[in-house]
């Protein structure tokens, strides 16, 4: 299974680390992963020709939805390896800091930088919060869907907090992290006894299967709902759980902060379409509102916040909250339209999200990463074809037409709309045109404005940064025109097996 | 397989925006000389559309349909009525024009000049597209797409203030774009509920859409063509982009993408929905004529030539919503010959105000005078696209305008009535921005303004002899258009009050009062 390669990958990982010279160290590592990555994608091909089936005793599912985000995750955490092994812009140095362990601005700390001394746990971290991702939108019982939740989380934290730059920056948005996310599983861990107190079952089937059989005791059900939702609302970065998003994104290192934005929001996304249709779709009409009112605010407040943001990071992380409410509205609809428009946009989304913050790295000044807006200031004169292609995601992100970002808000606007869900939309076509004020901002900055005097250099990176942006904005282009075969493909996928 | 002619027109002027894109940095004359010629190809394919028009035939004719998207039932289709080959052949002239007027507006000094011709040459490909599309999701994708050609266009080479009139005019638009999208989504899920989902026009006007929810969808619509046309009082965008953006794209933009509002109504919001339409109508028409006279009032008052324009265009475009919302035969027939003639005289004006900004670096109005006697042929030129824009007969304005208010006022009198003022204001904003700038004692700073020069007689010549030619054999184009107005009508539900062909003869016969 693609799980397995994965993980022993990371496993594997972990013993090169070990054992294995330090020079070449980095070299196995990169190769390992992609190399991982490319055999559990071939195998989630094998796996979508083959009928749907319920494995290991009943506890991971492998369906449609499922195989489709499996292969979404793997595809964009290989284009992230890509950019992990970015070696070019840190002159010799990745992105990461020599030893996580030594401290800021001490003595060690800068021996180790003065020695390139590279960094090469996060590969094997990597691969194993992959491997939670793969599982958690897979998983069929409640307790398989904690530990994936764990088993990709961890990992998250610990990246988080290994940037080179700004390094403290960078360990209060891991720590951060780190609280409100064991907070956030504690609560789904609560809610899944709850739930599993009221079916006598965490596996869910049997959770939907009780949900006919029984009345009385909705009380029970209802928190432990609620609690689950807690849980998973965190991970998307929902409205009023979205707290940590802003902070941790800005100061994970900006690749850490791609990949997690794209490939966590698939794998939590996967993980509540399951639970909430295959497990808690009898109930709909009881989270229904709460999930109205959830994707409304998510939309308002990530949009509104959004506006007023003076960092690419920052703005980045509200735009991608208000893009978790855009895919709520859809989910409201509880039909296979709403599963596959998810899915669809997931996927889009995934690679415009990875790709901007791939440019993000790029633009540079003395102290790292130039995140600050007004030296983003005409760009567009300096490095046309790097503000063009930044140019490019944020439009998609506003959704215009002829980009990947159009097609998934129209998909995801139709399952809404003929859901019953008509106010979501309006709401959904308001903010978004609020949306559109803050990225064409940017592009006036990058295009109209003069540059600033002591402007940020556009680092000339290596082939694999480059490939992996080149992929990404021809993606959400080719999406944008011919967006059928992945349409299909979604559409193929959308049914859960119970 | 027949030739796919109309996918051929939006093709051509999309390869010459890539290929414009494409040549060397620094060869920017280059650049422009392939940006005139792919613009000039595209004219000659756009003749030959014209040309198989076959007046009497279907209604839509050049039909091409593949699909394209088809798990959502989006189509590649496409196809002419009457209404859409005029509009084809007014953006299929107006290109080369307009490239060639901007030819000095974007040097090498300044920005890279072949992105200007590249982004000129895809609104036109977008713009072609949403006049012959048959789908109405490709309808609102190049509805939306164009913006941001057209956005790049104002910011990147206007005047001082381009930032902000850039912004407003995407902002404005987007919005008006994404209400749509929703009513757009309606529409689908209305098909998706009648059992097959598709976007294809011809499906959803099928549609029997209940009324209440018609005047949602309706609205939704409304919305962006009215900010897109515009229409007071979505109308604030358009003296800022037409002030700021450089006079040929002031005058692309005014000239021939706004048309893509205007056809929207006729080709989308009233067909589509048609009972809103009517129950709408009295709405949409008092609101025409507040635009009428606001931007005639407004545009009495600028001390700025182009804003001046600007605003004699929301006026203009007040006119056209009126005769289409009159739902008349002839007032639909006025609107769509007044797209055709607005936007032929609205970009000679531009055109000639940038020449004349070339010349003194001014917009303001207070800094000519006299201009007259050093340039003769420049005032004369003003003039006569002067005279067309306040509708002097026998001017190609005047018989669309004359429709336009004879088709009014079968049905709204007082409206007709009221619009008629805007006629005597068009007088007194042009005449007198005339006797401001052309005549009266010659500055000294003017003494010695040169006259027209070669280039710029190229561009002026058959923009002035378009006007004079279509004014007075005004019977070819007012055939073709009724050729679309008449189904369109139809579909609506109004009959046709008289034979289609009395139309021109009654109008011939305004002429000559």
């Amino acid at each position: 299974m693609p799980m397995i390669i994965v993980l022993s990958a990371g496993v594997i990982g972990v013993l090169v680390e070990a054992f294995m010279p330090r020079r070449y160290r980095h070299v196995t590592q990169v190769a390992l992963a992609l190399v991982a990555f490319v055999a559990a994608f071939v195998q989630i091909l094998r796996l979508a020709g083959e009928t749907e089936l319920i494995a290991v005793s009943g506890s991971v599912a492998i369906d449609g939805p499922a195989l489709f985000l499996q292969g979404a995750i793997v595809v964009l955490a290989f284009v992230s390896v890509l950019f992990f092994a970015e070696r070019k812009i840190e002159a010799g140095g990745n992105a990461f800091a020599p030893s996580a362990s030594s401290l800021p601005g001490s003595e060690e700390e800068r021996i180790l930088v003065r020695d390139r001394v590279l960094q090469t746990e996060v590969y094997p971290l990597t691969m194993f919060s992959v491997g939670g991702m793969m599982l958690f939108p897979a998983a069929n019982d409640l307790l398989v869907m904690f530990i994936a939740l764990e088993v990709l989380s961890l990992p998250l934290y610990l990246l988080c907090g290994m940037a080179r730059r700004r390094r403290l920056l960078s360990q209060e948005a891991a720590l951060k992290y780190f609280l409100l996310g064991a907070f956030a599983s504690a609560f789904f861990l609560f809610g899944a006894a709850f739930v599993y107190g009221y079916a006598g079952s965490v596996r869910l089937s049997e959770i939907d299967a009780a949900l006919t059989a029984r009345v009385g005791q909705e009380g029970l059900l209802l928190a432990g709902v609620g609690l689950m939702a807690v849980g998973l609302l965190f991970k998307i970065g929902a409205v009023p759980f979205h707290a940590w998003t802003p902070d941790v994104y800005q100061g994970a290192p900006t690749q850490v902060t791609g990949f997690m934005a794209a490939c966590t929001k698939l794998a939590a996304f996967g993980a509540l379409l399951r639970l909430f249709y295959v497990a808690l779709g009898g109930l709909r009409t009881d989270w229904q509102p709460m999930m109205w009112a959830v994707a409304i605010a998510t939309m308002v407040v990530g949009i509104v916040v959004a506006l007023t943001q003076t960092d690419v990071k920052r703005m980045l992380a509200y735009s991608s909250i208000a893009h978790a409410g855009f895919i709520l509205t859809a989910f409201v609809a509880v039909d296979e339209l709403a599963l596959s428009s998810i899915l669809f946009y997931l996927a889009t989304y995934g690679i415009m999200t990875l790709g901007a913050f791939a440019v993000v790295t790029l633009v540079r000044d003395a102290g790292g990463e130039a995140t600050h807006l007004s030296k983003w200031a005409g760009l567009g004169k300096r490095s046309p074809i790097l503000a063009a292609t930044f140019g490019l995601f944020l439009l998609a992100m506003a959704g215009i037409p002829l980009t990947s970002g159009f097609v998934g808000k129209l998909t995801v606007f139709n399952a809404a709309f003929q859901g019953g869900a008509m106010p979501l939309v309006i709401v959904g076509v308001l903010t978004s045109a609020v949306a559109a004020f803050f990225y064409v901002r940017v592009i006036v900055l990058m295009f109209f404005s003069e540059p600033a005097a002591e402007g940020p250099t556009v680092a000339v990176p290596s082939p694999w940064t480059t490939v992996g942006i080149a992929v990404g904005a021809a993606a959400t282009i080719v999406l944008g025109i011919l967006p059928g075969p992945l349409l299909d493909l979604a559409e193929n996928a959308a049914v859960f097996i119970r | 397989m027949t030739f796919p002619w109309l996918t051929t027109l939006i093709a051509v002027p999309a390869l010459g925006a890539v290929l414009t894109a494409l040549v060397p940095q620094g060869r920017s004359r280059l650049a422009k000389q392939v940006a005139l010629a792919f613009a000039i190809l595209t004219l000659g394919f756009a003749v030959a559309v014209i040309a198989q028009f076959d007046l009497g035939g279907d209604r839509f004719q050049l039909t091409e349909q593949n699909e394209w998207i088809s798990a959502l039932g989006i189509y590649w289709a496409l196809g002419v009525d009457g209404i859409g080959v005029a509009l084809v052949g007014l953006t299929a002239v107006a290109t080369p024009i307009v490239a060639l007027a901007m030819w000095p507006e974007a040097e090498e000094s300044k920005r890279d000049p072949k992105v200007y011709f590249a982004l000129l040459l895809a609104v036109e490909a977008l713009t072609i597209t949403a006049f012959v599309a048959k789908d109405l999701l490709l309808f609102y994708i190049v509805f939306e797409a164009m913006l941001i050609p057209l956005y790049f266009m104002i910011g990147m080479y206007g005047g001082p203030q381009r930032r902000y009139a850039a912004l407003k005019f995407l902002l404005y638009n987007l919005f008006g774009g994404l209400v749509m999208l929703a009513a757009v989504i309606g529409v689908y899920a209305e098909s998706a509920d009648a059992g097959q989902a598709s976007f294809l026009l011809a499906d959803l006007m099928a549609l029997d859409i209940p009324v209440e929810t018609q005047r949602w969808l309706f609205l939704g619509f409304m919305l962006a063509f009215a900010i897109k046309a515009p229409l007071w009082p979505f109308h604030t965008w358009l003296p800022d982009a037409a002030a700021e953006a450089t006079p040929s794209n002031a005058a692309f933009l005014s000239g021939v993408a706004d048309k893509v509002g205007t056809f929207g109504m006729i080709a989308l919001a009233v067909p589509l929905f048609p009972q809103a339409a009517e129950d709408f109508a009295p709405v949409i028409v008092a609101l025409a004529v507040i635009s009428i006279i606001y931007g005639a009032l407004l545009a009495i008052g600028q001390t700025d030539m182009k804003r001046l324009i600007g605003y004699t265009s929301i006026s203009h475009f007040g006119f056209i919503v009126l005769g289409i919302f009159a739902l008349t035969d002839r007032g639909m027939t006025g609107s769509t010959f007044y797209m055709i003639n607005h936007g032929l005289s609205t970009i000679a004006l531009f055109v000639i105000v940038g020449f004349m900004i070339s010349r003194r670096q001014s917009r303001l109005i207070a800094d000519y005078g006299g201009i007259q006697k050093p340039a003769p042929k420049l005032a004369g030129a003003f003039l006569i696209a002067g005279l067309s824009g306040l509708a002097l007969p026998p001017l190609a304005t005047f018989l669309s305008e004359f429709l336009v208010i004879v088709g009014t006022f079968e049905e709204y009198r007082a409206a007709a009535v009221v619009a008629t003022l805007g006629i005597v204001l068009a007088a007194l904003y042009i005449l007198w921005l005339y006797q401001r700038t052309m005549t009266g004692p010659v500055g000294e700073e003017n003494a010695d303004t040169r006259d027209l020069g070669l280039r710029e007689t190229i561009v002026v010549a058959p923009l002035l002899a378009l006007i004079l030619a279509v004014g007075v054999f005004p019977r070819t184009v007012v055939d073709v258009i009724d050729e679309g107005v008449g189904p369109t009508l139809s579909d609506v539900g109004v009959e046709a009050p008289d034979p289609l062909v009395s139309v021109t003869d009654q109008a011939a016969e305004g002429d000559e009062e």
